[in-house]
């Protein structure tokens, strides 16, 4: 399907693609097995300006289009979703600064991040808070000129391996979600420090860790807008990061349906091709039908945040929920299609198949994006 | 490994002494060098088609590429300013060095210079003429070396110039050595890695058959590199929107400081009259009966060849 993409687009699409195939396809087997973080891709990625793509031009950036976003982060997902996850995760922890930071603030983080120079991560889910996020236990209390921050953030994405931290925590806990707050929380601040590194199902090259705050002390100005805005902030953030989960859905799910036709051209069973019996070719038709359906949503819901709409919430929400549901069904049919060959760790398609999954989870889970869609729904009716 | 530590030129006992923490200060001067890579445009492919009539390469319907050994080359030029970059910022700043990128060829060539650009590249020259046409490596040296000394005269000094090892078409590995012996300049093929810059010197390691060997080369230098020298860097999103737009040099014969009978075939010492694949015969026999039958008389045909 033709996109009418810009020449610009088509470059972020040429040279993420150009990274997924010459630098993270050789390598993404043993990243997986080894759980290894992808560090030299990651400067690599730098290097061609991807994380710039996150940031407006006023700050060192190339334009903070979620859209230029989605393209790139589609193409890394193609290669690997570990990697990928490693990129979006860090433009998911400089959103809060883009949207609600001071001029000062994105004066001093912006340019290292847009030259990928530094990596973010953002830091919201709790033991306890997960899917409830105004659940978080977090605090943060004034003590002149410095918030000192206590409590634990879990399954932090780019945790140990980011240099800033959006970190969302309670500023007075009798006013429930109107009571958080957002912070920058550098690494290397003392009082915090990391708790172990996650062993995952799938996107085994990206890290998922611990954040401790023990009396952590950051100066005032660190506080992102005002105090009992963060709530807000994570949702504003959320909305727009979640066309990205979408976007990494799409990608896993179109390099399994690509490895799909690859194999089913050439395995040979009962003397023909398998690709010649109809229920392969069915699976593939409706593999391919299922993501061009993804992409269209996911890119309709990513130009529509870059118009500047105000209520993005559900086709944001819609984006994410159909494209990472069709990229666990479309992977499951991978495997399906390679027979016991999907089954080893020879071939690619357990490894999208183990990824695929995640972007049904983080970010919300597909249960929570229905509830907002629905809130939606009964909101507006 | 065996590790020579050898001087190159004469001119060496000039250049500075190696750098160390003691004279650190004294060396802190600020380096500018402006670096020439040679690049050339090759077909796509390694099954090189050749016109039986004009015995020139076909070039209809095959895509052209740069010349991949030339990317390790782009690859390290850029490096080399960045590294320049790095060291400078230490203290002083001045001018920046500049890398240039010049190929020799048809207009479509034109095409590898921009890839060059969005890969960290300034500048991009191209030389292209219908009297350059059917160039060998002498024609091809000498008229990189009359542009080269054009390029000194509105740059402004060329300390360092960077070819690739050798071409996919062509393959002769000449052009390197004999742009240096145009002009008068040390050469150094094979290397392996850059371990010093300097104003006055490069200590480089080459890569030979069974061995390292490490050189300090007075600049200016040509010098070679091998495939292991780096991995060549993906496109910037900026560099290739500067290389989308920019401007690139077109010189012709008349822009250079050549006569006509000087360049392309006029000018070459040799012309390629043949290129053709030497004819093998292969004879095949198929061995049938079970497996172990087939080992059997696999086992005797290869001894009776002697091949085991
Ligand atoms: C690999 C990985 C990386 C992550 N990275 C980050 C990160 O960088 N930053 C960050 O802040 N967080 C991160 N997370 C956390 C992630 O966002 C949460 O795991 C997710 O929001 C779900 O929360 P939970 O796991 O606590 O599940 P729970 O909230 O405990 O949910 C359990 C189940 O109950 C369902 N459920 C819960 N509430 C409802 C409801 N109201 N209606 C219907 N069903 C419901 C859920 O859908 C789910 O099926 C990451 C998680 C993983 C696994
Ligand atoms: C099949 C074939 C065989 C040939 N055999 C001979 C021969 O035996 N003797 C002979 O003199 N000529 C020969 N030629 C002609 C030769 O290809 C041309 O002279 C060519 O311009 C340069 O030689 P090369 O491709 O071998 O380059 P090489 O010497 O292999 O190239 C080394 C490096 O020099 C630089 N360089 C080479 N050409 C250019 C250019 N046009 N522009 C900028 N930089 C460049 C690049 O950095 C390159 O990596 C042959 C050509 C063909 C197609």
């Amino acid at each position: 399907m033709d996109y009418f993409l810009s020449d610009e687009q088509k470059m972020i699409v040429d040279i993420a693609r150009k990274i997924a195939q010459e630098k993270i396809v050789p390598v993404r087997k043993e990243l997986d097995e080894k759980e290894e973080f992808p560090h030299e891709i990651i400067k690599e990625i730098a290097r061609a300006d991807l994380f710039a793509l996150f940031v407006p031009e006023e700050y060192g950036g190339l334009g903070g289009r979620i859209f230029d976003v989605c393209l790139a982060v589609e193409e890394l997902s193609k290669g690997c979703l570990g990697v990928a996850t490693s990129y979006a995760a860090s433009g998911l922890g400089f959103l809060p600064i883009i949207i609600s930071g001071s001029e000062e603030q994105k004066k001093k983080y912006l340019s290292d991040l847009a030259s990928g120079k530094k990596l973010a991560a953002f830091g919201l889910t709790e033991p306890d808070a997960g899917s409830d996020a105004s659940a978080i236990r977090t605090s943060a209390v004034l003590d002149g000129d410095e918030y000192v921050l206590n409590g634990t953030k879990q399954w932090i994405s780019n945790g140990g391996e980011a240099d800033i931290y959006t970190i969302f925590a309670m500023t007075d806990k009798t006013k429930g979600a109107r009571g958080a707050s957002t912070f920058i929380v550098e690494k290397g601040t003392p009082g915090f420090s990391f708790g172990k590194k996650e062993e995952k199902l799938g996107i085994r090259a990206s890290v998922t860790r611990e954040l401790i705050f023990e009396n952590c002390r950051i100066p005032r100005e660190n506080l992102i807008s005002r105090e009992g805005m963060g709530f807000i902030i994570a949702m504003r953030t959320l909305d727009k990061a979640r066309p990205a989960v979408g976007a990494q859905a799409v990608g896993v799910a179109q390099a399994a349906l690509d490895e799909s036709i690859k194999f089913a051209k050439t395995r040979h069973q009962f003397g023909v091709s398998i690709s010649s019996f109809q229920s392969i070719q069915h699976m593939l038709a409706d593999m391919a039908t299922q993501i061009e359906a993804a992409r269209a949503l996911v890119y309709a819901a990513a130009k529509m945040i870059d118009s500047g709409a105000k209520e993005i919430s559900a086709a944001s929400s819609m984006a994410k929920l159909f494209a990472s549901d069709v990229a666990m069904k479309v992977t499951i049919d991978a495997v399906q299609i390679f027979g016991g060959y999907g089954y080893m760790r020879e071939y690619p398609v357990e490894k999208m198949m183990r990824d695929a999954k995640i972007t049904q989870i983080y970010e919300g889970t597909n249960q929570i994006q229905r509830n907002i869609i629905a809130s939606h729904l009964l909101k507006s009716a | 490994m065996r590790q020579i530590l050898s001087q190159f030129g004469t001119d060496c006992d000039s250049g500075a002494a190696p750098r160390t923490m003691e004279n650190w200060y004294e060396h802190r001067e600020m380096i500018e060098i402006n670096i020439v890579v040679c690049i050339k445009q090759v077909p796509g492919t390694t099954e090189i088609k050749i016109d039986p009539q004009t015995n020139t390469l076909i070039r209809e319907g095959i895509e052209s590429i740069i010349n991949p050994f030339d990317t390790y080359a782009v690859e390290e030029a850029v490096r080399i300013k960045e590294r320049i970059a790095q060291q400078s910022k230490e203290g002083f700043s001045g001018p920046e060095s500049k890398v240039i990128a010049i190929t020799m060829g048809p207009p479509q060539a034109e095409n590898i210079l921009r890839e060059a650009i969005s890969v960290g590249v300034d500048i991009g020259v191209l030389l292209s003429d219908r009297a350059l046409a059917g160039a060998d490596t002498l024609a091809t040296s000498f008229t990189l070396a009359k542009a080269i000394r054009k390029l000194e005269r509105e740059f402004g000094k060329i300390s360092l110039i960077l070819c690739g090892r050798q071409t996919l078409d062509g393959d002769t590995g000449q052009v390197g050595p004999e742009l240096a012996q145009q002009l008068n300049l040390p050469c150094l093929g094979y290397v392996i890695e850059v371990m010093e810059i300097d104003n006055k010197y490069f200590k480089l390691k080459r890569l030979m058959e069974d061995r390292y060997e490490v050189f300090r080369v007075p600049l200016p230098a040509v010098i070679s590199v091998s495939k292991g020298i780096n991995e060549p860097r993906v496109p910037s999103l900026r560099g290739a929107m500067r290389a989308k737009s920019a401007p690139i040099t077109v010189w012709r014969v008349s822009d250079l400081d050549v006569k006509s009978e000087e360049v392309g075939l006029s000018g070459s010492a040799t012309q390629v009259i043949k290129v053709f694949s030497p004819h093998i015969e292969r004879q095949s026999e198929i061995f049938t009966g079970d497996v172990d039958t087939q080992v059997e008389k696999l086992t005797q045909k290869l001894q009776s060849l002697g091949v085991v």
